[in-house]
C-alpha cells in the first residue's frame, strides 16, 4: 500500500480483502501526514481521536459482515472553514483560533455515515477570502509540487494535504474559485457543484449568495464520489435544492462522442501563453475525443470582477458582523464599553484582507452608494448568468482555463490586492451563474507547473460535467 | 480620489472597525484603486435588468419548506460553551452606557 496514492477504490478493496483495517490504515495515514506536514503547513489541526473512533466503527463493521459504506476508512481532510464538532475549527483567523463548534456541518455527518475518516483541518486564507493562502493567520501553505510557490487559495491547504498524498480526498470551500484555482495550482481535481447541490449547514459564512461545499481529490472517479455522497436537500439549509441527486460515478461511462463543447474567446485575451499553449492541447484532445467544439461569447465577462468584488464583500460584511467579541471566544481585554469591545476585539483580530473588504462592504452598502454599486452589480449579475444560460442553448458544456497564469511565487502578488483580485477572472464567472464548474489536470508548463482545464455546465448537470472530465483524464489529458 | 480619508473613518466606524492610521491610509489606497476598477460597470447598460440576489431554479413553491417538526436543540451550556465571559446561562458583556 502505497498512502500518498491511495484512491476510494483501493481504500474499499483492502478493507474488504482484510489486507488492513481502518485503524491500521488511519494510523498509518496519521504518520505519514505528521511528518509530511511540515514541508506545506498544510494541515492546522488533527483530530486524532475522532479519527481512530471512526476508523474502530469501520472495523467493527467489516468484521461483522455489513456494509461500512462507499467511502468506508477514506482519510479525509477538511477546510477549517467547515465546523467540526468538538474540533477546533479557526477559519484561519487569530478570532477563532481556540473556537470549537458544537453542533458538525451537515456535509462532514454524511460523509461520516458514509464511512469517511476525518483526519484533521486545514490551513486557509482567513474566512476565506484570499487567492493564495497567504492571508492565513496560521502562515502560509506551501505548494507540494513547487514549494516556493503558492498552492492557491482560498483552499490552499486540502488542495496541498491532496496534492502531497496526505489525505486522499478533502474538502474545501468555493466561493469565486477557491477550489478550482488552488486544484489546478496544485494538479489535483476540484469540482464545485450547482449553488444549492450541497447543503451550507456548518461552513461558515462567506457571501452567501456564493458559498458553495466542494470536493478535491487526485482523480475525476474520486470526487464525483465524494460530490454524490454530500449532495442533496438538507432541511437546515433552506437554499439547498430539492433536485434529485444522480449517481456522478455510474454517468463515468468514457463516453462524449457528439458532445457540443463551446470555448468562450474571451477567456484566452489576458492569458499567460504557456497556460494558453496547455489548454488549446486540451482542446485537442478534446476533438480527438469526438466532441464538437465551437467558438461562443460570454459578453458580460470584462464586468465580472468589478461585480463580484462588490457582492462578495457586501454580503461578507454583513456575515462578518457577528465576531464583534461576544459569543466567539475571542474578546479584546482593552474595553471598558460594549461600543469599544466590539471595535478593538474587530480591529485586533482580523487581518488585513478581511478588514478591507469588510471595509469595501460597508462602502458599497453604505446610504447613497447601494443603488449604484450593489444594486447595479446585481443587475450585472443577471447578465452574466443570462450569457450561461444562452451559451447552453448552443452547447452542452464550456471548457476554459481556470487561472491566468500557473501558480506563483509566495509574496509576489501579496502587497497589490487589484492584482490579486483580477486573477479570479475566469473562476467568478461561473460562481456568479450558479452553475457546475471544475478543473481537471490539463498538463503542465514548460517549467513543470500544473496547468488546470475548466469544465461549466448547465445547472444541476454535475453528471455531464464528471462525464466529460473523466473521459479528458482518461485520454491522458493535455499531455497526449 | 474617489474615497476621502474622512470617508474611509466614517465607513470604519459603521463597520465598528477599529483601525489604525497607517491602516486607514492604506485602505485609502486600496479602496481607491479598487473602486477605480468596479466603476466600469457604469460602462454597461442595464436598463429593464432584473436584479439577480440569487441563484434560483424552477422548483415548486414549497420546495424549500419543511415539515414543522420539533427537534433536539444545541443546549444552554453548548451554546455558551464558546463565549469568553458568561453568567447565569447569558452572554455578559462590558457596560452598555457609562454612567
Amino acid at each position: 500500500m502505497n498512502i500518498a496514492s491511495l484512491t476510494i477504490g483501493a481504500v474499499r478493496e483492502g478493507l474488504l480483502a482484510r489486507e488492513f483495517s481502518a485503524v491500521e490504515l488511519v494510523k498509518e495515514a496519521l504518520r505519514f501526514a505528521r511528518e509530511e506536514n511540515p514541508k506545506t503547513n498544510a494541515y492546522l489541526t488533527f483530530s486524532e481521536d475522532r479519527a481512530l473512533e471512526q476508523a474502530a466503527r469501520v472495523d467493527q463493521t467489516v468484521a461483522r459482515g455489513g456494509e461500512p459504506g462507499p467511502l468506508a476508512g477514506v482519510p479525509l481532510a477538511v477546510k477549517d472553514v467547515i465546523v467540526t464538532r468538538g474540533v477546533r475549527t479557526t477559519c484561519g483567523s487569530k478570532l477563532l483560533e481556540n473556537y470549537v463548534p458544537p453542533y458538525d456541518a451537515t456535509a462532514i455527518q454524511r460523509l461520516e455515515r458514509a464511512g469517511a475518516v476525518v483526519l484533521g483541518k486545514t490551513n486557509c486564507d482567513e474566512f476565506a477570502m484570499g487567492s493564495s493562502n497567504e492571508n492565513s493567520a496560521f502562515g502560509p501553505v506551501r505548494n507540494p509540487v513547487a514549494p516556493d510557490r503558492v498552492p492557491g487559495g482560498s483552499s490552499g491547504g486540502s488542495a496541498a494535504v491532496v496534492a502531497q498524498g496526505t489525505a486522499v480526498v478533502s474538502l474545501g470551500s468555493d466561493t469565486g474559485g477557491s477550489v478550482r484555482q488552488p486544484a489546478s495550482f496544485c494538479g489535483i481535481v476540484g469540482a464545485t457543484p450547482t449553488y444549492g447541490r450541497v447543503s451550507r449547514y456548518g461552513l461558515v459564512a462567506f457571501a452567501s449568495s456564493l458559498d458553495h461545499i466542494a470536493p478535491f481529490a487526485r482523480s475525476v472517479r474520486d470526487a464525483a464520489v465524494l460530490l454524490r455522497e454530500i449532495s442533496g436537500r438538507d432541511r437546515l439549509d433552506a437554499t439547498s435544492a430539492a433536485a434529485p441527486v444522480e449517481d456522478y460515478e455510474a454517468a463515468l461511462t468514457g463516453d462524449v462522442k457528439g458532445l457540443r463543447v463551446g470555448v468562450p474567446r474571451e477567456y484566452f485575451k489576458g492569458l499567460a501563453s504557456e497556460t494558453g499553449d496547455a489548454i488549446e492541447r486540451g482542446i485537442e484532445t478534446l476533438k480527438r475525443l469526438g466532441c464538437e467544439v465551437k467558438d461562443i461569447g460570454l459578453a458580460s465577462t470584462d464586468y465580472a470582477i468589478a461585480c463580484y468584488y462588490i457582492i462578495c464583500t457586501a454580503e461578507a460584511s454583513s456575515n462578518l458582523a457577528r465576531y464583534d467579541g461576544v459569543r466567539y471566544t475571542c474578546r479584546s481585554p482593552n474595553s471598558d464599553t460594549l461600543s469599544d469591545m466590539y471595535r478593538n476585539t474587530r480591529g485586533e483580530g482580523f487581518g488585513a484582507e478581511c478588514k478591507r473588504r469588510i471595509m469595501l462592504g460597508t462602502y458599497v452598502l453604505s446610504a447613497g452608494y447601494y443603488d449604484a454599486y450593489y444594486l447595479k452589480a446585481q443587475k450585472v449579475r443577471k447578465m452574466i448568468y443570462e450569457d450561461f444560460v444562452r451559451a447552453f442553448g448552443e452547447v452542452d458544456a464550456i471548457v476554459a482555463p481556470v487561472s491566468p497564469f500557473p501558480a506563483f511565487r509566495l509574496g509576489e502578488k501579496l502587497n497589490d490586492p487589484l492584482q490579486m483580485y483580477l486573477s479570479d477572472i475566469y473562476t467568478i464567472t461561473g460562481s456568479l451563474a450558479g452553475i457546475p464548474c471544475m478543473s481537471v489536470p490539463c498538463g503542465k508548463t514548460p517549467a513543470g507547473l500544473p496547468v488546470g482545464m475548466q469544465i461549466l455546465t448547465r445547472h444541476f448537470d454535475e453528471a455531464r460535467m464528471f462525464r466529460l472530465a473523466d473521459a479528458f483524464e482518461r485520454a491522458g489529458g493535455s499531455a497526449a | 480620489m474617489r474615497i476621502t480619508e474622512k470617508e474611509v473613518r466614517y465607513v470604519a466606524e459603521l463597520a465598528n472597525l477599529k483601525l489604525t492610521d497607517t491602516e486607514v491610509s492604506k485602505f485609502q489606497h486600496d479602496l481607491d484603486e479598487i473602486l477605480e476598477h468596479v466603476n466600469r460597470l457604469n460602462e454597461i447598460d442595464t436598463t429593464g435588468v432584473e436584479a439577480m440576489a440569487q441563484v434560483l431554479y424552477e422548483a415548486e413553491e414549497t420546495a424549500t419548506l419543511r415539515a414543522d417538526e420539533p427537534w433536539e436543540p444545541l443546549g444552554n451550556e453548548a451554546a455558551l460553551a464558546n463565549a469568553p465571559l458568561k453568567g447565569a446561562g447569558y452572554f455578559k458583556v462590558p457596560e452598555v452606557i457609562k454612567r
